[in-house]
């Protein structure tokens, strides 16, 4: 029985290490060696789509040619893109909460937003509560998935991850081959870029509300820090960072604390005093 | 333990339905049309239901015309679970009452959204 049918990797290690290098150099994150087996299945569609048999022949193509264009979609293929709508609702409710307390207009930052399902919930929840829409920036590392976001349009499965059937129907139309496109009025309270938070400095201005869910656990430790001070940094003095539900700011920041109007979220240190009401979404 | 009752006339939906389901530590029932999934509730009423729309002597649609209008002790969460995926089928079945509403082919991670949505999962 082969390699691949034990569900062992079969990517050779010179192509791995070249690989888990193109990552880190792009974006800072690492894939660790007990993961190697994600090159297989992650590259697997690349392959395809070029002709190709092998991830060898991938990897001579990269370093014959040097090409740019290959590197990206390598790295794109690489990318966890993994989202959904509403991921971890309570807590995205609690967000939208939270913005809304803000004098508006209120701004949020989606780092890391991959193929957009998560500023299109909170986009959902804002335009449904009323009221000013916030300014909603959303980031990714990734071109591919900055384009897919932008087009707003979900195949069958994507759209039924996480969305209420009645917000579907209320902010989604049915397109051709089993898609599902965003409303543009919807489409058009985001402002989609993209953004590598490891080498960029973040967008202008400050936020009320910054989410980077499930990004800092595959950086680098000294790369995690330089991020948080950035985040940090972007925060307006009321303002509140969510991360992922394993991922946290303690002994990683001095400039981020535990929120203690939300639990989940982490605030400023020195963030003012505020007497709101407790949320506790997770 | 919730209690789902599978309502489809394939075997193989409810097959699959099934192992998902179980997977997600539901008991789960199953009917192969509509008059069978109302004698099942009237048995013992489930949670949830999941519904296909096209069956044979009982429909989807008339299924949960019918439920309204038992004396059920609790009225069971109903998500639709078919292949008609318009979205004429998708208002008609909420407007009817459905719960939700899953589009075949769905796969374990959307059906579970799909219960967590409802409150069942």
């Amino acid at each position: 029985m082969s390699a691949a049918a034990h569900g062992q990797p079969t990517i050779d290690a010179g192509s791995a290490q070249v690989f888990a290098a193109l990552l880190e150099a792009r974006t800072g994150q690492r894939i660790a060696a007990a993961r190697s087996w994600k090159f297989d299945a992650a590259l697997k569609p690349l392959l395809q789509s070029l002709g190709l048999d092998r991830v060898e022949q991938l990897t001579a193509r990269l370093m014959e040619r040097h090409d740019t264009a290959l590197a990206d979609r390598i790295v794109d293929s690489l990318l966890n893109q993994e989202t959904s709508f509403y991921r971890d609702a309570g807590v995205i409710e609690t967000a939208a909460k939270l913005v809304h307390e803000q004098p508006a207009p209120a701004r949020v930052w989606c780092a890391a937003c991959a193929t957009g399902q998560e500023p299109l919930s909170l986009a959902m929840l804002f335009a449904e509560a009323g009221g000013p829409m916030p300014e909603i920036v959303a980031t990714d590392v990734s071109a591919a998935a900055i384009v897919r976001a932008r087009a707003g349009s979900y195949s069958q499965f994507e759209i039924q991850r996480g969305l209420p059937i009645r917000r579907m129907m209320q902010w989604f139309e049915s397109a051709p081959n089993d898609q599902w496109v965003a409303q543009p009025k919807l489409l058009a309270t985001i402002a989609y870029r993209r953004h590598n938070l490891v080498t960029d400095p973040a967008p202008a201005g400050l936020f009320d509300l910054i989410l980077c869910r499930n990004v800092l656990f595959y950086l680098a430790p000294h790369l995690r820090e330089q991020v948080l001070e950035r985040l940090a940094a972007a925060l307006k003095p009321s303002g509140v960072l969510l991360l992922g539900a394993g991922e946290t700011v303690i002994g990683q920041s001095e400039r981020l604390r535990p929120c203690r109007r939300a639990r989940g979220f982490y605030e400023r240190v020195g963030a003012p005093d505020t007497p709101e009401r407790l949320y506790t979404a997770r | 333990m919730k209690t789902c009752l599978i309502v489809d006339d394939s075997k193989v939906i409810r097959k699959v339905a099934r192992h998902i389901l179980e997977t997600l530590d539901f008991t789960v029932s199953e009917a192969g049309d509509g008059r069978e999934a109302l004698t099942a509730c009237r048995a013992s009423c489930p949670d949830v239901i999941l519904l296909d729309w096209n069956m044979p002597v009982m429909s989807g649609m008339e299924f949960l015309r019918a439920l309204g209008g038992e004396p059920l002790p609790a009225r069971p969460k109903v998500v639709f679970c078919t292949t008609e995926n318009g979205m004429a089928h998708i208002r008609a079945a909420i407007e009817a009452g459905a719960d939700e509403y899953v589009m075949k082919p769905f796969d374990r991670e959307t059906l579970q959204s799909k219960l967590q949505i409802v409150g069942v999962a």
